[in-house]
């Protein structure tokens, strides 16, 4: 396994308490692999990442358990220094808003040579040229003459593909894309997507994708696991996952999505809101906006339980919600 | 006020945790599902949910019961009282001086000891208010209304208004003060302060006129601007109740810093000879006397430059207790 | 005017608000006491249409077309440059004072961010009350304030909260804060810029669920602009696509989504990402070249024409009407419909046939096609449909 991350648990003090982002999160990355973290905002689908990278603003935050092995390694008890230099040579990072991850009174040439110079002692000359090579390789037209250009005189999309230079320059083994095209436009967010799907294929690299759109992860994800308050709640590959979801939190998910044949009716949609992470409900914490919840959901946590060897649901009726009971019951009507 | 508990909903942690960084990861979205659940079908609206209540009132409720505001609104009376009856706790004549006690120490009826003239202290810090107060607070208040008025307008209206007043601006940040003012006051022969709180206002207002402006604009930019634009509020309207309460953290910020600086600036003014004239008495000239001497009798400076930091910490606490009151999200 | 499409729908609703030769220019300036022109941002160029009552009209397009810049002039939040906006007949742009406060009423917008369209320092009740308090006549005082709670009721929010202020709510609950505001002064038609676009996916579909109810309640009219298209889908009638600051196709919502004539909209369709992993291998995607041109320097001709995988140099003098295309007026059927293109055609690989087989969470969103081979390389596989102008 390239990356295993196990039973990571992640706090921040807040002023109206201890928020419990990541409650537990266990997941694994291979080489050659894309692992989708679908979430909604709040459900530490990027807190996790953080806490993977070591990016993580320490305090607030506070990782109170779990291990993240790279390699075999692991990340957490390692010292700073030796983290840094697994940054960028062997974990990198993709953000959302490409424009404000990039130094505004920098050339993007001298922004992607940096990484040659400080990590590899390259002089400035060929800093250069590798940062023209770079971004050649992720289809900047006129590369020769753009790399003098500052941030702001690219296009969001471009601007996105300088980010995903950045993350190759080392040409990292995992590549920690969050949100990478939510701030894109669709025709160039197809784009963008294909390329790291490209680039994917070409380093053999493990992507971690984490997003909120289930068509983006449909479209290039294998496997998935979908958060929920801190935890996965199914994790699958992703072909099962959406034929027969086995949480009713995915269910739910997909139900909402408007489709051709619920035009004019009203749409399913999942009551209520999602929890605050500082108060997370006893028990599973979707049961309050879950149709399918009876009286064990209020008092024990679900574990994952193994639902076929690749598949897993933390839910105690996984077995009726891939059945498809339940959902379509009284609380589709009052939705 | 019927003391209902509306804030235990839990808001949005988001301060602290948003700062996690990449597109609020941690959104930390309000909850309590249960009550908050729409609810279509739900019950008819019940009885009245208690006074209605608005920004102001919820924000004197707010400071009635927070001690940095009550500590300092209680020095700034205190200051206010003596500014205009000085006689009820210094009944002294503060003219009235003992070259012979020159430098003293303090000594019992004395206790701030004397100063180079070998004017007692005390009696002398006591009624320097008057003068020093009046000078801070209505160098302030004139100052905060010129510049947010003119500064706010400008950065409303924009355009061509907008673009002379900028200059103007320029201008008068380009006058330096103290030359200004031996200038400017030269001419004037009054004794009173009201010639030196005129100046500061004359060369203050650009400084807040900025920073008002700014504000303005950034609040101008909110779709809540919009959206009372799309229902036909007049522009009167918008300013007073969207844009000037989102606007006027920062003046209030920098004004009450500000007025320190204004009664330290009466000090200069008077020590060059064109602020205040003896035989009046301020907290500045006390300072700029006793600073020469400031070895052999450091009581004699001391005193004053204690009342005036205390007067300047006290508008501070109070200008930031007022800020925060008139920030929700705080609550 | 475009020419009515022969939609095979039931009798056109009466039209409430007619758009014709809208179009919003912002002066691009240099100099700072003395502006000097330099050139125009072409946010929107000529937009017409028509909104029918109790209607649903849906506008999409990518960030940059100029459909926020729509709706601002249709609220009257800004002047259109030329152009006209009727409503009831009654062209509204040139109105001010009492008639524009008048019309107001009747139009009413729903912003996109519920962060910054709610002042952070007004109570719920302020909020959703003002519009009482500037439009007097509507509600005598003493009665605001049941009005409000009735409001927040019918918005799904509990009526109690009107002394909470908007931080302490959460994104969804202060998009239904927004509506309640917009319905206070009960408007015929509400126009509503990405109401759901900022919000978790959860909630989404309760505020979409939401608007569905208010419009039939209250006999509302809607211009709905999103980026989504299979929202967009679900709650419109009609359907315009927006490029550049024209529409460059428009008809119902099926015409568009199951037979789309306009290069960009079938490359807009097929570029959504859609909820079905399998329909990823049968997809046949059109990947735009490049990036959108500035709306400050508009491509002459058809404006679509630097990234249509259809160009040819007619495309570059003469500019498409929106209009139905020739081949398909006597045709007829849902090809038959207005599409700003010289070479309007359908996609061969349309399907309305793999719907059925694909399973039953295929969304409306993907146009997929029914190709057999696996996923197209998107540069060098498939040369037809992968771009070849750059």
């Amino acid at each position: 396994m390239l990356l295993e991350v196990s039973d990571l648990h992640v706090e921040f003090r807040t002023r109206d308490g201890v928020a419990h982002a990541v409650n537990g999160v266990s997941y694994a990355v291979d080489a050659g692999q894309t692992l989708a973290v679908l979430g909604e905002s709040g459900s530490g689908k990027s807190v996790t990442a953080q806490a993977i990278m070591g990016i993580l603003d320490m305090p607030p935050g506070r990782i109170t358990g779990g291990r993240v092995l790279f390699r075999g390694r692991d990340l957490l008890t390692l010292k700073e220094e030796e983290r840094r230099r697994i940054r960028g040579a062997g974990l990198a990072m993709i953000f959302q808003d490409a424009l404000s991850a990039l130094n505004p009174v920098m050339t993007v040439g001298d922004q992607l040579g940096e990484m040659f110079v400080v990590h590899r002692g390259a002089s400035r000359r060929a800093a250069r040229a590798r940062a023209v090579e770079l971004m050649e390789r992720v289809r900047i037209p006129a590369a020769a003459q753009r790399v003098r250009d500052y941030p702001h005189q690219f296009s969001g999309g471009m601007r996105q593909r300088i980010m995903i230079a950045m993350a190759l320059a080392l040409e990292p083994d995992l590549i920690i894309a969050d949100e990478p095209t939510t701030a894109l436009d669709v025709t160039v967010q197809a784009q963008v997507m294909d390329l790291l799907a490209e680039l994917r294929r070409e380093y053999d690299m493990g992507l971690i994708l984490i997003t909120h759109d289930l068509g983006v992860v449909a479209d290039v994800a294998d496997k998935i696991a979908v958060m929920y308050a801190g935890r996965i709640v199914e994790q699958a590959p992703v072909h099962e996952l959406y034929r027969r979801p086995a949480h009713p939190y995915t269910r739910g998910l997909l139900e909402s999505i408007p489709r051709l044949d619920h035009k004019g009716r009203e749409l399913y949609a999942i009551k209520g809101l999602p929890p605050s992470l500082t108060r997370i409900p006893p028990g599973c914490a979707f049961h309050p906006r879950c149709p399918m919840a009876r009286e064990v959901c209020r008092t024990d946590v679900p574990p994952l339980y193994e639902v076929s060897p690749t598949r897993g649901s933390a839910c105690h009726f996984w077995r009726e919600c891939l059945d498809g009971h339940a959902v379509d019951g009284p609380d589709r009507a009052r939705a | 006020m019927p003391d209902q508990q509306p804030f235990e909903q839990p808001g949005e942690p988001r301060g602290p945790v948003a700062g996690t960084g990449t597109g609020g990861a941690m959104d930390l979205a309000a909850s309590e599902a249960a009550g908050l659940a729409p609810d279509p079908g739900g019950p008819a609206p019940g009885g009245p949910a208690g006074r209605p209540r608005s920004l102001w009132s919820d924000a004197w409720h707010d400071l009635r019961r927070n001690p940095v505001f009550l500590l300092s609104a209680l020095v700034i009376c205190f200051l206010i009282l003596i500014a205009l009856w000085p006689s009820l706790i210094a009944p002294g004549n503060p003219l009235q001086c003992d070259l012979a006690r020159a430098q003293d120490g303090p000594r019992p009826g004395h206790p701030f000891g004397y100063d180079g003239q070998g004017c007692d202290v005390y009696t002398r810090t006591v009624h320097g208010a008057r003068a020093s107060v009046t000078v801070g607070v209505c160098a302030t208040l004139g100052v905060a209304v010129l510049g947010s008025v003119l500064g706010g307008l400008a950065g409303f209206f924009g355009g061509a208004w907008d673009a002379v007043l900028s200059r103007i601006t320029d201008i008068f940040f380009a006058i330096p003060v103290v030359l200004g003012g031996l200038v400017l006051l030269s001419v004037i022969t009054s004794s009173t302060v009201w010639p030196v709180v005129g100046f500061i206002v004359l060369l203050g207002w650009p400084q807040i006129s900025r920073i008002a402006r700014g504000a303005v604009i950034t609040a101008k930019q909110h779709d809540y601007v919009q959206a009372a634009r799309a229902l036909g509020a007049s522009n009167t309207r918008i300013l007073l109740r969207h844009i000037a309460p989102n606007a006027v953290a920062p003046v209030i910020v920098v004004a009450t810093i500000a007025l320190g600086t204004y009664i330290a600036l009466e000090a200069t003014l008077s020590f060059l000879g064109v602020g205040l004239k003896p035989p009046s008495v301020s907290w500045g000239i006390e300072i700029s006397a006793a600073s020469p001497y400031v070895r052999n009798a450091p009581h004699a400076l001391l005193w004053p430059a204690g009342a005036l930091a205390v007067t300047v910490l006290a508008f501070i606490m109070l200008g930031d207790a007022v800020r925060d009151a008139l920030d929700p999200k705080l609550r | 005017m475009a020419t009515p499409s022969t939609a095979p729908t039931a009798p056109a609703p009466e039209p409430i608000l007619e758009v014709r030769g809208l179009v919003k220019h912002y002066p691009l300036t240099r100099g700072v006491v003395f502006r000097k022109q330099i050139g125009a941002v072409k946010a929107v160029d000529g937009v017409d249409f028509v909104l029918g009552r109790g209607e649903t009209l849906g506008i999409v397009g990518e960030s940059g077309c100029g459909k926020s810049t729509v709706a601002r002039l249709l609220c009257h939040l800004e002047q259109p440059t030329a152009g006209e906006i009727r409503y009831r007949g009654e062209d509204i742009t040139k109105l001010s004072g009492k008639a524009l406060k008048a019309v107001r009423r009747n139009i009413q917008m729903v912003f996109q961010d519920p962060y910054t369209s709610l002042n952070p320092r007004m109570t719920v009740g302020d909020i959703i009350g003002e519009p009482y308090e500037i439009h007097s006549e509507v509600a005598p005082k003493g009665d605001r304030r049941r009005r409000v709670q009735e409001l927040l009721d019918v918005v799904g929010l509990n009526p109690e909260y009107v002394n909470r202020y908007p931080h302490q709510f959460s994104g969804g609950q202060r998009q239904r804060i927004g509506i309640a505001r917009g319905l206070a002064l009960r408007p015929e038609i509400i126009v509503a810029d990405e109401p759901v676009s900022a919000l978790d996916v959860s909630v989404q579909a309760q505020v979409i669920n939401l608007m569905e109810r208010l419009q039939a309640e209250f006999d509302l009219s809607y211009v709905f602009i999103a980026h989504d298209l299979s929202v967009v889908r679900h709650i419109s009638d009609r359907v315009a696509v927006m490029y550049l600051g024209r529409i460059v196709e428009t008809g119902t919502d099926e015409q568009i989504y199951e037979h789309a004539t306009h290069p960009y909209t079938q490359a807009l369709l097929s570029a959504v990402p859609g909820p079905d992993p399998q329909a990823r291998e049968r997809r046949e995607r059109i990947v735009l070249s490049g990036d959108v041109p500035s709306p400050a320097d508009i491509p002459s001709g058809c404006r679509f024409r630097t990234r249509c995988f259809k160009a040819q140099e007619r495309c570059a003098v003469e500019v498409p009407l929106l209009a139905v295309p020739e081949e398909f007026r006597h045709t007829g059927g849902p090809a038959a419909h207005d599409s700003a293109c010289h070479f309007a055609a359908e996609r061969q690989a349309v399907r309305p046939k793999g719907r059925e087989q694909a399973g039953e969470h295929k969304g409306a969103r993907e146009p997929e096609g029914r190709e057999e081979a696996g996923r197209p390389e998107p540069r060098d596989a498939d040369g037809h449909n992968a771009t070849n102008a750059s």
